[in-house]
């Protein structure tokens, strides 16, 4: 916090410094907080992984910048009948070596992206319960055993590779170069690990023409170093800027920042599975039946948090307070489920009925370097608990500890808290996602639950979401998938929706960016306006 | 003074075991790299396959016997995060770290044992009294702190320097190095000076002190009654006696230098050691930590051994074997 203020003092001095060391416009410098574990597009199924592959590999179906599909390497997609999809491929396409793409390519790459050894995220999470077969050169159907509609949010999760150059790479071909030839707007030239990824234009890309001739991409991991590489000019483009330089930067005549709503609800979770409730006590510290189990309770701290105050005071502007899973604008999102209004008299009223008029006691856990100011949200919800009886002490700590404990870390691998801070983006940008993992009863054996750690279940809820999950008609799907959200969510707080995070990039004057919903950097969408 | 060197080499076996094991046991207890790694939306299974694939479904003994098997071997485990052998990643940051902390060393020294003569020899001018009180300050600033001020200072402001990075580097032995170029040595003097201030006020104060003590000695006086010119009095009968503290203190403090240029790469995303142990502590790449320490448990050693060699050459009084280690 300090460190950031500091910096910030300096920001409207440092403008000078930035217009002097003006560039070539044809060659881009990025300072990046995060970098890719490999370069290989099927080894870590994780943001800084699939954001570098999206750089240089293309896929069947793009998400675009709001997580909307468009076509990719195949123009049209189908459901033929409810266990078959057909995709028809693009035709005329070139791999960076200038070998021609063709069906043999999307089989080879579905027979691979599963199988990567040690991967420590596997994008079998993608491809299971898919067969692909080839009908003709530019022709793929995709088989499966049930009816399954997300098959093009799935299949626009996997990059394309090529069957020519990648035919028994292993993970250290791709990251030397060797097998890294994809059909992207950039070339893969070089990487550094720790230091620097270099890339350079696909002149041949098929999508719109590629801007820049090369592409130099640095990560820097400190926030404050990143904004000082932009203001001394030694990088023309920077991602996550800290939200404490934001409004610093914003007056910068030149430097332009580019924001924009992601897809990442930060929520509350309460136990709802245990009647004695680890961190939940009678404020005189004896043990009390676990109001949280109550939904009146659960209204009421939903009611006694002030969200535009956390907005505008902690995330100084920048979020928009939620009410559902996934902000307006998405697929299957609830024109109904507004922000919870702020009613402290209500809560109070709330907590009356359900017969803990004079409140309880207890923690809020959260983790304090995962989210942006997660620590501070989770003292500001505290003090609106305290005020309206809930006497709420707070504990926060790094995330490499907290997942884990939150997760199973009591007895039989059970979550461990009674009452949590979480977050969660929809990576296929439509609230199956965290209906599956958030919502729906913890279910091993069907892959259900696995990040439910308040133990939510009701079977109305668990029915909607596994109709809808089976539902191939996009109309009756999304209406199941509002229905859901607005039981789970709206009529029985499984979660308590606080806000959608806003992310920040920002660049020298002359460059924009395209802010996307899911948080990741793509160089091609970072244009000049000359 | 073989007798010692070797009683030495099989105590530092030794720590490196008890180390070994400190660092297992401890990193296995915090956490777990499982949650860091997977992406959320992965299933329960996915989840196992991934704790079968690292082998953490394995009680901790189990785990720790085969680690010291392959650690036999030289094979230190592999990254959970890059599935690279952590060895691997290590050695490759090693330059980039060796080359920042000899450049700080050299600057603490060639900056602070002048300065430090100046101040003791001349202790009522106004211009020691500043080198000492500056010194101070070298010790007490945070590094982060003052590599952020430098970075606003001569980056953002003034704009003479780089803010970040190595620079261009070029080869020599078949090592990247980058005080060979204009530009890496332009992106190396920020991190340097940053990191060598507090060894730098060290050295200012050590000498200082020495200065003080060896100028009022009686061969001082007679050397400057023989008539002696200065110069020689100061770099070759002054300059000798004081340099047993700077060296010892400076030999204790490389590996210092070393582990703890953590902050500084951190601040100036300089591609080292540093930068990589603190991506794996974030991330609970557990083979990498456990790499890492073991590492500079090893260098620690052979620099006290390297410090202690010395010593015997600088003061011909003390006598190796007698030290027993």
């Amino acid at each position: 916090m300090y460190i950031r203020n500091q910096l910030t003092a300096v920001t409207l001095a440092a403008s000078i410094a930035l217009t002097a060391t003006a560039l070539m416009a044809a060659d881009l410098r990025v300072g990046m907080n995060a970098e890719p574990s490999a370069i290989d597009p099927h080894y870590h199924n994780l943001g800084p992984n699939n954001a570098m592959a999206q750089n240089i590999f293309s896929r069947l179906i793009e998400q675009d910048e709001k997580q909307r599909l468009n076509p990719g390497l195949a123009t049209s997609w189908k459901a033929i009948d409810d266990l078959t999809w057909e995709f028809k491929l693009r035709k005329g396409v070139k791999f960076h070596d200038g070998s021609p793409f063709s069906a043999d390519d999307v089989i080879f790459t579905f027979e691979r992206a599963p199988n990567v050894p040690n991967s420590p995220s596997s994008f079998g999470t993608y491809t299971k319960g898919k067969t692909a077969v080839k009908i003709d050169d530019f022709t793929v159907q995709f088989k499966t055993e049930k009816p399954f509609p997300l098959m093009p949010q799935d299949v626009s999760n996997v990059h394309i590779i090529s069957k020519k150059a990648a035919e028994g790479a292993t993970t250290a071909d791709f990251n030397s170069g060797k097998a890294a030839i994809g059909t992207g707007p950039f070339k893969f030239v070089k990487w550094v690990p720790g230091d620097v990824i270099l890339l350079a234009k696909n002149p041949d890309y098929w999508g719109d023409p590629v801007e820049w001739d090369h592409v130099t991409i640095k990560t820097i991991k400190s926030g404050p170093g990143r904004v000082a590489a932009l203001l001394a000019g030694d990088v023309d483009f920077i991602d996550n800027v800290p939200p404490t330089d934001i409004s610093r930067l914003s007056k910068d005549p030149n430097v332009l920042l580019s924001q924009g709503i992601s897809n990442r609800v930060i929520y509350l979770h309460m136990d709802q599975f245990r009647e004695d409730s680890p961190f939940v006590t009678a404020k005189d510290g004896s043990k009390i039946k676990n109001p949280l189990l109550d939904v009146r309770v659960r209204r009421a701290i939903s009611k006694a948090i002030n969200r535009d105050l956390i907005v505008e005071r902690v995330m100084e502007g920048v979020a928009v307070p939620a009410g559902q899973l996934l902000p307006e604008g998405f697929f299957a999102v609830s024109p109904n489920m507004k922000p919870e209004k702020y009613d402290p008299d209500g809560a109070k009223k709330l907590l009356a009925e359900a017969g803990v008029p004079d409140g309880f006691k207890m923690t809020l856990h959260g983790p304090n370097d995962r989210y942006i100011n997660d620590a501070k949200i989770a003292e500001a919800i505290a003090q609106m608990l305290s005020a309206v009886g809930i006497d709420t002490t707070i504990e926060t700590m790094p995330k490499s500890v907290y997942f884990k404990r939150a997760s199973g870390g009591g007895p039989n691998k059970t979550p461990e808290f009674s009452f949590i801070l979480v977050g969660w983006g929809a990576g296929t940008g439509e609230p199956s996602s965290p209906l599956k993992s958030l919502l729906h009863t913890y279910d091993k054996s069907q892959g259900f639950g696995a990040s439910n750690r308040g133990r939510h279940s009701d079977p109305t809820t668990d029915k909607l979401i596994e109709e809808a999950l089976a539902t191939v008609d996009d109309k009756k799907r999304s209406d199941l998938l509002i229905k859901a959200t607005e039981l789970a969510v709206g009529q029985r707080l499984g979660i308590i929706p606080l806000h959608y995070q806003v992310n920040t990039w920002a660049a020298r004057k002359g460059i924009s960016y395209k802010a996307r919903t899911d948080e990741r950097t793509v160089l091609n969408l970072v244009s000049s306006s000359k | 003074m073989s007798v010692f060197i070797i009683r030495r080499l099989m105590q530092s076996i030794l720590v490196v075991w008890i180390m070994s094991l400190i660092v297992f046991v401890g990193v296995n207890i915090v956490g777990d790299p499982v949650d860091m790694l997977i992406n959320p939306e992965a299933d329960q299974a996915e989840i196992e396959r991934f704790i079968r694939d690292l082998g953490l479904d394995r009680p901790l003994h189990e785990q720790y016997w085969y680690f010291v098997l392959n650690a036999l071997k030289g094979d230190l485990g592999n990254s959970f995060i890059f599935n690279q052998p952590a060895l691997k990643l290590i050695i490759q940051r090693i330059p980039a770290t060796f080359e920042l902390a000899l450049a700080a060393l050299l600057m603490a020294v060639t900056i602070g044992i002048p300065l430090g003569v100046y101040a003791g020899l001349n202790p009522d001018y106004r211009i020691s009294k500043t080198i000492m009180a500056t010194s101070i300050l070298g010790f007490s600033l945070p590094t982060f702190w003052v590599g952020l001020m430098m970075i606003m200072v001569f980056a953002v402001m003034l704009g003479w320097l780089p803010s970040f990075g190595r620079g261009e580097t070029e080869m020599l032995f078949g090592i990247e190095f980058s005080f060979l170029t204009r530009d890496g040595l332009a992106h190396l003097l920020l991190p340097a000076l940053n990191l060598s201030l507090f060894k730098m006020s060290l050295v200012i104060r050590l000498t200082r002190a020495g200065t003080r003590e060896v100028v009022h000695q009686d061969y001082i006086k007679f050397a400057r009654a023989k008539g002696i010119s200065q110069n020689r009095i100061i770099f070759v009968h002054l300059m000798k006696n004081i340099m047993i503290p700077v060296v010892t203190v400076l030999g204790l403090e490389f590996g210092g230098l070393i582990a703890f240029s953590v902050v500084t790469e951190t601040v100036f995303s300089w591609p080292g050691m540093g930068k990589l142990i603190i991506d794996a502590l974030h991330n609970l790449d557990r083979p990498v930590i456990v790499a890492y320490l073991m590492i500079i448990v090893i260098i620690f050693v052979f620099i006290n051994l390297v410090v202690d060699v010395l010593y015997s050459i600088l003061d011909p009084r003390v006598r190796l074997q007698e030290l027993k280690g």
